[in-house]
């Protein structure tokens, strides 16, 4: 027999109809070691009383330091717990039955003057310029969709949320070109990075659509400095294209000056051709610690992207009921300041433990100032300085130390040792044990190196 | 200028059509039975608001549903927190049980391939992201819905090709018709992915007979190609007929667990049925294993507030409201039908026979000065701006015969709709005596139609609603 089988994929020999292409892709990103370490969690998870030595999950950035603020609220506002009393009787069908996709107007002015208040007032939100999507995941499509074609491209600095892969390129068919950025100016973007990968980008054919940025960084912890910013705005204008500004965790920077947001730089700005090529995208689903109730929010200074994506969030309103029980308390200049001040501070001292629980064992972690995270560097951990070599040590540390962090790599950093580390979703206690755990491991390590 | 996608710039949309004037003008001078006794009603939303009574009381009695607290105790934390794109599991088994009581236990449900979405919008265009390449087609029985072109063709890059239906037949699909739109289809170079009905039938309010239904799975068998089912009427059905699924003829013909049975999919939505359009809960139910993962990981994009679905796990797992609720619903419904049909029939006006829904299909097609499209708008304006009625003309909704108008019922109290008919009685008397029309010109026109009728029809790009209306 000289001729090899022939394997015939022709769907009409056999039976069965085929998926679109977006559905049989792994774009959906979730075959990665990001997500193995989830399942792990999920099938040995730590419990104080019933499961002391299960895996502490801290690859997820929830936020649960601030929920009595929260609960408290909600339960002087509502104690009889109907919702929608204040509007009398007609307010449960009324927001049953509004789907309106300019979003219910209280909720948008609250969404605004909440965002308003985690800037200090340094920047004002129009709340006809805000559209309501069901989370940010639904935002940066939204707004990818708007902004680019397919096999177009989006800029992003590198690390990056593992997540983007698949909101911005999944069913978009759009590309990420990396903007690489290294340890040695604390992973900032330069000018040169962003000039080198729009150079890869247009080598390759490809059409660069905009720049997306996570500002506070998601996952270095660390927010964009203002000269940085001015300096991606200017860029973005040289090259005529969009600025994308994922402020999802503005509310979570451990010091309100140290956050620069990209519409305080835009509020001294009249020329509307920069102005317009400037979006914003929120979500309560990290300063509020609210993941569940899918509220994220696109802000734009693009009245055809304003009109656009409001249309288009008619695939993923936000509930209006949700919209309902969350406007009262985000207009509410008393309980917004209070919240996100001691929301700030909280999340300020659980850094500062990890930081110093992880320093008493030498492991130093980029100097950051915002988020649920911090980005450790495990570097010099490392048998190999490659990628295997980082997740070789990820291993270890899920299964003997039982932690689940995320590997850099999982963030496309082109450094290797890298691993971000949340510490907001937990109770203290449970951040001590897992200290502890790190502790007990670097002891080892260190009687075995000492032998 | 930066560039903005094409999607930007298309009309894919779909919001730039004349019929955009309706929904425009209602909102300049809405009526209100105080306020505004000399307001439009609006007669162009298909909403239900028969039965929020059922509903509220049911909150009142019990509080803890939409307070966030389970037997007393706050669960804010957990719902806050719950964004596991799998869904609710208490939620989707009342989901399913509700789908099964609807189609009177004929048919089971496993929760387990139900994937939820941000109301049936959302589950419609995931499925098509799961099933279409762009420049593929699905195949759609005409009338249909407006919304379908933004749906199913916008952010996907997908075609709709028309099953041409008359009123020759009361709007039934015929097996000559699917086989001229899939020629249609080949002609034009597309490959036909499916066949989407809406069952029972937005804007017909009928529900699909089985003969029609069985004549879709032997075509789609036959074809190879998917089969997708909107139900989201399917709770609206007051006929004395009993709704029959697609999952029924599937189960009657013994095709369940078949390859056949994986390429059939179900969409549901409580928009509808229950009247909470605002809370955007809507289904995706698939047998194929890959499709429900993948549309599940899509569901990402437009999951369901965990505070609704736990509000709605609650409702719906009370088993003594869900079947007096569905009673009172056909009910309600019925009776609002016959109310619009008789006081039609009295300023001369019939409507196609319906068995479901939350609107009438109604024949005005005597009232044209033409038997064309421009009469039929010619019409409409009429009604929207003399009449002060926002109904919606037959034309957006691509019907092939000119003078056909959905009305709806339900979104309004008994006194509107009395007022509303009056109106429309009022002004049908007034053009009667003005009115001659030509046999020979008619006959002359009806065959002009014909030849302008398929290209306008399939121009696919133009239309028609505005989005939060079906």
């Amino acid at each position: 027999m000289g001729l090899p089988l022939m394997i015939n994929n022709d769907d009409n020999n056999n039976n069965k109809v085929e998926l679109s292409r977006v559905a049989v892709s792994d774009t959906h990103g979730e075959d990665s070691p990001y997500f193995a370490g989830w399942k792990a969690y999920d099938e040995n998870p730590y419990d104080e009383s019933h499961n002391p030595s299960g895996v502490i999950q801290m690859g997820l950035a929830e936020n649960q330091v601030s929920f009595d603020l929260l609960e408290s609220y909600l339960e002087k506002k509502n104690p009889e717990g109907s919702l929608w009393e204040s509007k009398g009787s007609r307010g449960f069908r009324e927001n049953a039955l509004f789907q309106d996709y300019h979003g219910l107007k209280n909720f948008r002015q609250a969404m605004a003057s909440f965002m308003e208040k985690i800037r200090g007032g340094k920047a004002r939100f129009d709340p006809d310029r805000i559209v309501l999507t069901a989370g940010a995941t639904a935002a940066n499509e939204l707004l990818t969709f708007i902004l680019a074609n397919p096999n177009d491209a989006l800029l992003v600095p590198t690390p990056y949320y593992p997540g983007f892969d698949r909101d911005l390129r999944w069913r978009t068919g759009v590309r990420i070109v990396p903007i690489h950025c290294d340890s040695s100016n604390h992973f900032q973007i330069t000018p040169e990075a962003l000039e080198a990968a729009y150079k890869t980008a247009r080598d390759a054919n490809i059409r660069v659509r905009g720049v997306l940025i996570t500002n506070p960084s998601n996952p270095l912890g660390a927010t964009v400095q203002k000269k940085v910013l001015e300096d991606l705005l200017d860029f973005c204008v040289r090259k005529n294209i969009h600025l994308v500004s994922d402020e999802i965790y503005s509310g979570s920077v451990f010091h309100a000056s140290e956050f620069t947001s990209v519409a305080e730089i835009v509020e001294n700005i009249d020329d509307v051709s920069v102005k317009e090529r400037v979006h914003i995208v929120y979500s309560l689903s990290k300063d509020l610690g609210l993941p569940g109730f899918r509220v994220g929010t696109i802000y734009s200074y693009n009245d055809n992207v304003v009109r656009t994506a409001r249309r288009m969030s008619s695939f993923t309103l936000v509930s209006s009921q949700t919209q309902h029980m969350l406007a009262s308390m985000l207009s509410d200049e008393e309980f917004t300041e209070k919240y996100i001040r001691i929301n700030r501070e909280r999340l300020r001292r659980r850094y500062e433990t990890i930081v110093e629980g992880l320093k008493k064992e030498g492991i130093e972690c980029l100097k950051g100032n915002a988020g649920l995270f911090c980005w450790m560097n495990l570097g010099f951990l490392l048998n190999t300085n490659m990628k295997e070599g980082e997740l070789e040590l990820w291993d270890v540390i899920l299964k003997e130390l039982k932690l689940n962090i995320s590997p850099g790599s999982s963030c496309h950093c082109s450094e290797f040792g890298w691993f971000r580390v949340c510490f907001a979703n937990m109770g203290e206690k449970t951040l001590k044990i897992a200290l502890k755990r790190i502790h007990e491991f670097m002891d080892r390590r260190r009687k075995v190196l000492n032998c | 200028m930066k560039q903005l996608s094409t999607k930007v710039t298309s009309n894919g949309h779909g919001q730039d059509s004349s019929y955009f004037l309706g929904w425009e003008e209602y909102e300049k001078n809405p009526y209100d039975e105080i306020k505004n006794p000399n307001g439009m009603i609006q007669m162009g939303l298909a909403e239900n608001q028969l039965c929020f009574d059922l509903i509220e009381s049911w909150l009142a009695k019990n509080p803890d549903a939409a307070s966030l607290k389970r037997n007393g105790q706050s669960i804010f934390r957990e719902l806050a927190l719950f964004q596991d794109y799998h869904g609710m599991p208490e939620f989707k088994k009342a989901m399913a049980e509700f789908m099964e009581e609807i189609r009177g236990n004929r048919v089971t449900f496993d929760p387990k391939k139900i994937v939820l979405a941000a109301g049936s919008t959302s589950a419609n265009e995931t499925l098509m992201f799961c099933l279409a390449e762009p420049g593929d087609a699905f195949l759609l029985p005409t009338p249909y819905y407006p919304g379908f072109d933004r749906d199913l063709k916008w952010r996907t890059g997908a075609e709709i090709v028309p099953i041409h239906c008359s009123s020759s037949n009361g709007f039934q699909i015929t097996e000559a018709a699917l086989q001229q739109a899939y020629q249609q289809a080949n002609k034009l170079d597309l490959k036909v992915k499916g066949v989407l009905v809406t069952n029972p039938s937005n804007p017909l309010g009928t529900a699909l007979t089985r003969r029609e239904l069985n004549l879709l799975v032997d075509f789609i068998t036959s074809k190879n190609i998917h089969l997708i089912s909107d139900e989201i009427y399917s709770g609206t059905m007051f006929g004395f007929e009993q709704f029959i699924s697609v999952m029924d003829v599937l189960k009657d013909k013994k095709l369940e667990n078949t390859e056949v049975s994986k390429r059939v999919h179900v969409v549901y939505s409580l928009s509808k049925d229950l009247g909470l359009p605002g809370f955007r809960v809507g289904a995706i139910y698939s047998n194929d294993e890959m499709i429900v993962s993948a549309a599940t990981k899509m569901s990402s994009f437009g999951l369901v507030s965990s505070q609704t679905q736990y509000l709605l796990s609650a409702l719906l797992s009370d088993k003594k409201f869900t079947s007096q609720y569905l009673e009172e619903n056909q009910k309600r419904l019925k009776s609002r039908q016959k109310r619009l049909v008789s006081g039609l029939e009295s300023a001369g006006i019939t409507c196609l026979r319906s068995n479901a829904g939350l609107f009438c299909w109604v024949d005005m097609r005597h009232l044209l000065d033409t038997n064309t499209f421009e009469a039929e708008l010619d019409l409409w304006k009429k009604i929207v701006y003399n009449v002060k009625l926002n109904i919606s003309p037959g034309s957006s909704c691509h019907c092939t015969e000119p003078g056909w108008f959905r009305v709806c019922f339900a979104n309004m109290s008994e006194d509107t709709l009395d007022l509303a008919l009056k109106r429309l009685k009022t002004f049908v008397e007034s053009t009667d005596c003005g009115r001659m029309i030509s046999r020979s010109s008619h006959e002359r026109l009806k065959s002009l139609r014909k030849k302008t009728v398929s290209n306008w029809v399939f121009r696919v790009s133009w239309s028609d609603r505005v989005p939060d209306e079906r």
